[in-house]
C-alpha cells in the first residue's frame, strides 16, 4: 500500500470523487444561473427550488406513472422548464424596467412558495429514488472502487455543460443570444424576437436546474430542502467565478467541488466553509471574480 | 426607483436645523402611547418579539432603504449577537446589559469584516456575497462547541439589570426592552436625517455622481453597514434575553429572508414601514404557527405580491396617498 502525505489513497480518491460529484452540481447550477443572468440580468433565487422540483418530478414519474430514470432525464427538464417559461411570462417579464434587485426578491418569494408547498405535501424526511439498474454496482479501478452511477453523473454533467458552452459560443443561435446580451435593442431591430428569446433562455436555465435535480435524485434523498442550502454555495461559486463567462462558470464549479473534496481529506472541519473562505480571498484580490469582467 | 429619489428630495430640507416634520413627532408619540398600553392588553412576550423584529427590520432598512444596499445575510449579525449575549449571560453569568453590549460588539466586528468584503461588489452581487457569508456563519454555528449545535443555548437567565432590577417578570422586562428599542429607533431616525444620512441617500440615488462630488463612497457604505449590523445585533441580543434562548434559527438564511420581507412589506426607505412590516409578519406567524409549512408559503406569496403589486410597501402607499414622507 502506498500513501500520499499520510492519507490512504482510497480515502483521497474517494473524497476527490465526491468533490467531483458536488462540483458537477455546482457547475450545472452556476451555468444555469450564468445563462439566465447574461440575458435577464437577474439572479434566479428559485434555482435551488427548481433543482428540487426536478428531483421531485422524477420521483413522481417513477412512483405514480412508473416512468423510468432515462425517460425522466428527458421529460423532467421539459416539464420544469415549461413552468419556468410561465413564471417568466407572467411575473419576471413585468420587472425588467425596475431595479434588478426586485427580480431577486421575486424569485426568492417563489422559492419559498415552491419549497413550502412540497414540504406540506411530502414532509422533510426525504424519499428514496433508486439507481437505474443499468448503472448499479461499480468498477474496481485497482486503487479505488468506482460506483458506476457516480461516474455517470460526472460524465453526464460534463457533457451537458460543454454542450451548452458549445451551443452558446459556437452556433448561430448562440451568437444571437450573445448579441442580445450585449445589446438587446439592436438585436431586436434586426428582426429577432428578443422577448421570446429571453423567455426561452429562462426556461432553458430552469431546465438545466431540473436536469441537475434528476441526476441528484438517486444520490441524495429527494427532499424539499435539498436545493435551499446548495443554492447558497452555488451563489458563492458564482461570485468566485464571475458571471461574465460560460466556460468560467463551468470550470469554477468543477474546480471548487474538487477543492472542497480535498479539504475534507486534509482538514474536514473546514470543508463546509472552504468555498466561502475562497470567496473572501477572491473578493480581496480580484473583486470581479476569476473570469468576471469589471462592470 | 423614482419614488425613492422623490422621498430623498422631500426629506432633504430636514437635514437643515429646521427640526423634525411635525407629523413624525405626532406619529411617534401615538406609537409610544400605544406601546405603553400594549402590555396591559396583549401578551407582553409577543409585543417584545414584535419590538425586537421592528428594530431588526429598521436596522436592515437603514442599509437597504437609505444606503441602497440589499443585505441578504443580516441573520448573521442577529444570530451571532444572540449567541454571544446568551453565552455571556448563561456561562459567564454577566448582567443582561453587559451581555447585550457584548452581543452588539460581536455583531459590529462581524459587520466590519463582512462589510469590508461585501462593499467591493454592487447590486445583486452584494446580496449574494452577504448571503454566502451569512451561510458561512451558520455553518460555523452548527460546528462550534459553544453554540450548542441543534439545541442552541437554552434557559438563558434574564438576570438583574445593572445587578439591581430583577427581569424575571415579563412586565419589568417589557419596559426595559421598550426603552432599548425606542432609543435605538430614535438613533436610526437621527442617522437618517443627519448630514451622513443625506450623503447615504445621494450615494443610493447616484453613486458615480457622489464619487465625483468628492465623497469617499466606500467609507460611507462600510460605516452604514457596520451601524446596521450593530443594530441588528442589538435586536438579536435583546431577543436572546427575552426568550432566554438562542438557536440556529437565528442565524439561518430564512431569518435573513424574513427581515427583508418585513422591510419590503412595510416600505423600504420609509421611517415607519419596517415597524409595520415586522408587526404584520410576526402577528401572522403567531396565528398561523399551527399550520407548519403553510407559513413559508404565505411568506412567499407576500413576497411575490409585494414585488408585483405594491413595491412601495404599506407605509409607502399611505405616504404617497397623504403626500407626506413617513
Amino acid at each position: 500500500m502506498f500513501e500520499l502525505l499520510g492519507i490512504p489513497p482510497q480515502a483521497l480518491f474517494g473524497q476527490l470523487l465526491l468533490g467531483l460529484i458536488n462540483g458537477s452540481f455546482y457547475a450545472l447550477l452556476s451555468l444555469g444561473l450564468a445563462v439566465i443572468f447574461g440575458l435577464l440580468n437577474i439572479i434566479n433565487f428559485s434555482h435551488g427550488a427548481q433543482y428540487m422540483m426536478g428531483a421531485f418530478v422524477a420521483w413522481m414519474l417513477m412512483t405514480y406513472a412508473g416512468i423510468n430514470y432515462w425517460w425522466a432525464l428527458l421529460i423532467v427538464p421539459i416539464v420544469v422548464g415549461a413552468t419556468g417559461v410561465v413564471i417568466e411570462r407572467v411575473m419576471i417579464a413585468r420587472l425588467y424596467h425596475l431595479d434588478h434587485l426586485y427580480g431577486l426578491l421575486l424569485t426568492f418569494g417563489l422559492a419559498l412558495i415552491i419549497q413550502g408547498l412540497f414540504r406540506n405535501q411530502y414532509g422533510v424526511s426525504g424519499l428514496p429514488y433508486s439507481i437505474p439498474t443499468e448503472l448499479s454496482g461499480g468498477t474496481n479501478l485497482g486503487f479505488m472502487f468506482l460506483p458506476n452511477y457516480r461516474a455517470w453523473v460526472v460524465v453526464a454533467s460534463a457533457v451537458v455543460c460543454f454542450g451548452t458552452w458549445f451551443a452558446i459560443e459556437k452556433t448561430k443561435l448562440g451568437a444571437y443570444l450573445r448579441a442580445a446580451t450585449e445589446n438587446p435593442v439592436l438585436v431586436g431591430a434586426f428582426g429577432i424576437n428578443v422577448p421570446r428569446m429571453i423567455t426561452l433562455t429562462y426556461g432553458f436555465g430552469v431546465a438545466l436546474a431540473a436536469l441537475a435535480g434528476v441526476l441528484a435524485a438517486p444520490i441524495y434523498s429527494v427532499n424539499p430542502n435539498m436545493g435551499a442550502d446548495l443554492i447558497i454555495v452555488v451563489f458563492a461559486v458564482v461570485v468566485i467565478g464571475g458571471m461574465g463567462s460560460i466556460l468560467g462558470a463551468i470550470l469554477t464549479g468543477f474546480g471548487l467541488g474538487i477543492v472542497e473534496g480535498l479539504t475534507r481529506v486534509f482538514y474536514p472541519e473546514a470543508s463546509s466553509v472552504v468555498i466561502f473562505v475562497i470567496m473572501a480571498l477572491v473578493l480581496l484580490v480580484k473583486p470581479a471574480g476569476l473570469f468576471g469582467r469589471t462592470a | 426607483m423614482t419614488t425613492q429619489s422623490e422621498t430623498g428630495l422631500v426629506a432633504a430640507p430636514a437635514a437643515r436645523p429646521v427640526g423634525t416634520p411635525r407629523h413624525h413627532v405626532i406619529i411617534f408619540f401615538v406609537l409610544l402611547a400605544l406601546l405603553l398600553i400594549a402590555p396591559f392588553v396583549l401578551y407582553p412576550v409577543f409585543v417584545m418579539k414584535v419590538l425586537c423584529f421592528a428594530l431588526f427590520a429598521s436596522a436592515l432598512n437603514l442599509l437597504l432603504g437609505f444606503g441602497g444596499l440589499l443585505s441578504f445575510g443580516h441573520a448573521a449579525f442577529f444570530g451571532s449577537a444572540s449567541y454571544v449575549a446568551a453565552h455571556a449571560a448563561k456561562v459567564w453569568g454577566l448582567n443582561p446589559e453587559i451581555a447585550i453590549l457584548l452581543g452588539v460588539g460581536a455583531a459590529a466586528l462581524l459587520g466590519l469584516g463582512i462589510g469590508a468584503l461585501a462593499i467591493r461588489r454592487q447590486g445583486i452581487y452584494f446580496a449574494m456575497v452577504t448571503l454566502a457569508f451569512a451561510q458561512m456563519v451558520y455553518f460555523i454555528a452548527v460546528q462550534a462547541p459553544f453554540t450548542g449545535g441543534e439545541d442552541g443555548i437554552q434557559a438563558v437567565p434574564r438576570g438583574r439589570l445593572f445587578g439591581v432590577i430583577d427581569l424575571s417578570s415579563d412586565f419589568t422586562l417589557y419596559f426595559v426592552v421598550l426603552t432599548i428599542v425606542v432609543a435605538a429607533l430614535l438613533g436610526i431616525y437621527r442617522i437618517i436625517h443627519s448630514p451622513f444620512g443625506q450623503v447615504l441617500k445621494a450615494i443610493r440615488d447616484n453613486e458615480p455622481r457622489s464619487i465625483s462630488l468628492g465623497y469617499k463612497v466606500d467609507r460611507y457604505k462600510l460605516a452604514v453597514f457596520v451601524m446596521s449590523a450593530s443594530l441588528a445585533g442589538l435586536a438579536g441580543a435583546t431577543k436572546a434575553i427575552v426568550f432566554q434562548l438562542s438557536s440556529l434559527t437565528d442565524v439561518y438564511w430564512s431569518m435573513s429572508g424574513e427581515v427583508v420581507l418585513m422591510t419590503l412589506l412595510g416600505g423600504m426607505g420609509t421611517v415607519f414601514g419596517p415597524l409595520v412590516g415586522a408587526a404584520v409578519i410576526i402577528t401572522m406567524e403567531n396565528y398561523l404557527a399551527g399550520f407548519g409549512a403553510w407559513v413559508t408559503v404565505i411568506q412567499g406569496v407576500i413576497f411575490v405580491a409585494s414585488v408585483m403589486l405594491f413595491r412601495e410597501g404599506i407605509i409607502g402607499v399611505i405616504a404617497k396617498w397623504l403626500k407626506k414622507p413617513l
